[in-house]
């Protein structure tokens, strides 16, 4: 469990995180998602203690993470997979961090199994693939066995199998109850992992739901009309009620009437009709429609279910 | 790699040994272990001490070599157990970038994120370094001191001048000569937790330590007279001398020297830590 109170960083002029209040429940898969440099890092940063934050408070499991008893069985963390010492194997990059939580030794040797780096558990990481050293990251994550996982943009720049690999890991670990939190800037990316969304832009909340209420609320339904007679039919469509344009194709794109108004609109005036098909807006598109400005977050939040 | 796909969902841990129940709090006997982990770990810091001993020793070596060809009664002038570690000069910089590198390379490559997320206890993480460190440079620099002078003392005796480390003062200034060394690991690692860069903090320790005295060379003789005592070196380097007065006008006696040289790494480590503290890692 993780909870933001009004938590807000300021570096000089700007406000990178902006009165941010957001709680991470255990047993499910929760994204953060925005845009590149909304601030997610940012506050991930402030959860650790990494960062101080401006004012607002951030704790882990009920209290400050810098006076967990154990912090790594607390938290575990990957924030950025080359903050390591690339002369140091990883061996020795997880048993240093072990001992400081006084885990034993031969937890490394586990973990560095489980991510499937025991081969080259004594090579400096510094000759590490991307992929490799990603996993280097989760296994450090991994060796306190604790109860918060943070990832940060987890799978950017891996390769398929690395992306699916990431993926069920995150899954299996909130089906075991644990509370984890994954940030991301792709939509799509979170559409396959999260159940919760928490989205932010410019450091401030844009929305905080399930992943399948921002679907709802944030791509409308469309539907394509095509047809030969569309300097008629456009203006009738208009006529009730229907918010109307050309798709570039040839076609029409109709919001704010259903499939079956439209048809028997057709039917009524004798218009023939060659496609009506539904049409979901990208997600991808509601999610950068939603962010593109922060102006427009301050009308989102409060009217959220209704955008 | 490709079996991890596969067996991933059957529940993460499955397989491994469960963690074994804990008690009290994670403090500074795990950082310490954490530490001397880091520090053996690298072979930069490993390199960088096997430098400092062949470049303390060698130069030293040089040096009373080159001296054997003085007479007797010229050497028996000289405060022979200082020249006998003369390569103590060379060797405190090779120091400075252990001290340096021991706090500003977690910074460089990033590592300092990865080890306060699973030690946010900053100052416990600190003196857990600073321990190491310590103890580290101490070691390295008795070696130092000590190979300095037994080989020095060969040179000495073929030219029919008895010292040994029994001579009066002699122990002490050998024993002086790794204190100094370590001093000099201490002040570079104040500076590198307060500037968390290492070009920057090697540069002004070498500063300090080396550069300030050139400097100050080019005064008018009556600064001089008052400013050269406190210089670092000058003041370190008292610890490791039998003559207290040999190069520079008037000097402080060998503990008091030393105190004002380990005040200065004082100086850089308590600005370290509060910075260390403080900012955002």
């Amino acid at each position: 469990m993780i909870e933001a109170v009004g938590l807000t960083k300021r570096y000089g002029d700007k406000l990178a995180v902006d009165q941010l209040s957001f709680s991470v429940k255990p047993g499910q898969v929760t994204g953060f998602l925005g845009p590149n440099g909304a601030g997610k890092s940012t506050t991930m940063r402030m959860i650790l203690g990494l960062d101080a934050p401006t004012s607002g408070t951030v704790t882990v499991g009920g209290q400050p993470f810098g006076q967990a008893a154990y912090p790594m069985r607390e938290v575990g963390a990957l924030l950025d997979a080359k903050a390591v010492h690339g002369g140091r194997s990883a061996y020795n990059h997880l048993l240093c961090l072990a001992q400081t939580n006084n885990l034993p030794k031969s937890r490394v040797d586990e973990v560095l199994g489980l991510v499937g780096l025991g081969a080259v558990a004594k090579k400096r990481s510094k000759g590490f693939s991307l992929g490799m050293g990603q996993r280097l990251g989760i296994a450090a994550a991994l060796l306190g066995d604790p109860k918060v996982l943070m990832f940060d943009e987890p799978v950017n720049g891996l390769d398929p199998e690395g992306i699916l690999w990431i993926r069920n890991l995150m899954k299996a670990l909130a089906a075991e109850g644990r509370t984890v939190f994954v940030s991301s800037h792709l939509m799509s990316e979170m559409e396959a992992t999260a159940d919760h969304l928490i989205v932010i832009g410019r450091g401030k909340l844009v929305a905080d739901c399930s992943v399948q209420e921002f679907i709802d609320n944030n791509s409308e339904l469309s539907i394509r009309v095509r047809t030969p007679q569309l300097e008629e039919f456009g203006p009738l469509l208009s006529a009730r009620g229907g918010t109307v344009r050309a798709d570039g194709e040839g076609a029409l794109l109709v919001t704010k009437l259903g499939m079956a108004e439209i048809g028997d609109l057709a039917f009524e005036n004798r218009i023939r009709v060659h496609e009506l098909s539904p049409i979901q807006a990208s997600l991808e598109q509601a999610f950068m429609e939603l962010t593109k400005d922060s102006v427009e977050y301050h009308a989102a939040v409060p009217a959220g279910q209704g955008v | 790699m490709s079996t991890i796909t596969d067996n991933t969902p059957a529940g993460v841990f499955a397989g491994l040994t469960p963690l074994p129940p804990a008690s009290g709090k994670a403090g500074f006997g795990g950082a310490l272990r954490s530490e001397w982990t880091k520090i053996r770990s690298v072979r930069s810091t490993l390199w960088t001490l096997a430098a400092a001993i062949i470049i303390s020793v060698g130069i030293s070596t040089l040096g009373n070599w080159g001296q054997s060809s003085d007479t007797a009664a010229q050497l028996a002038q000289r405060d022979l157990v200082a020249r006998s570690m003369f390569g103590i000069i060379l060797g405190q910089l090779v120091m400075v970038v252990f001290g340096a590198l021991a706090v500003t390379a977690e910074y460089s490559t990033g590592m300092i994120r990865t080890s306060l997320s699973a030690q946010p206890r900053r100052t416990s993480v600190f003196f857990a370094k600073l321990v190491i460190v310590t103890v580290v440079a101490f070691v390295v620099g008795e070696i130092i001191s000590f190979a300095s002078f037994l080989i020095g003392v060969h040179f000495w005796t073929a030219k029919g001048v008895a010292l040994s480390l029994g001579t009066h003062g002699a122990l002490q200034a050998v024993f002086g000569g790794g204190l100094y060394l370590d001093g000099a690991a201490l002040l570079a690692f104040g500076i590198g937790a307060a500037l968390r860069n290492t070009p920057g903090t090697i540069t002004i320790g070498v500063a300090l330590l080396f550069v300030v005295n050139i400097m100050t060379s080019f005064m008018p003789d009556s600064w001089q007279s008052d400013i050269d005592k406190w210089l670092p070196y000058n003041a370190g380097s008292q610890v490791w001398a039998t003559q207290h007065t040999a190069d520079v006008g008037t000097a402080f006696g060998a503990w008091a020297g030393f105190a004002v040289y380990i005040g200065y790494a004082v100086i850089a480590l308590l600005a370290g830590l509060w910075v260390f503290k403080r900012r955002d890692a």
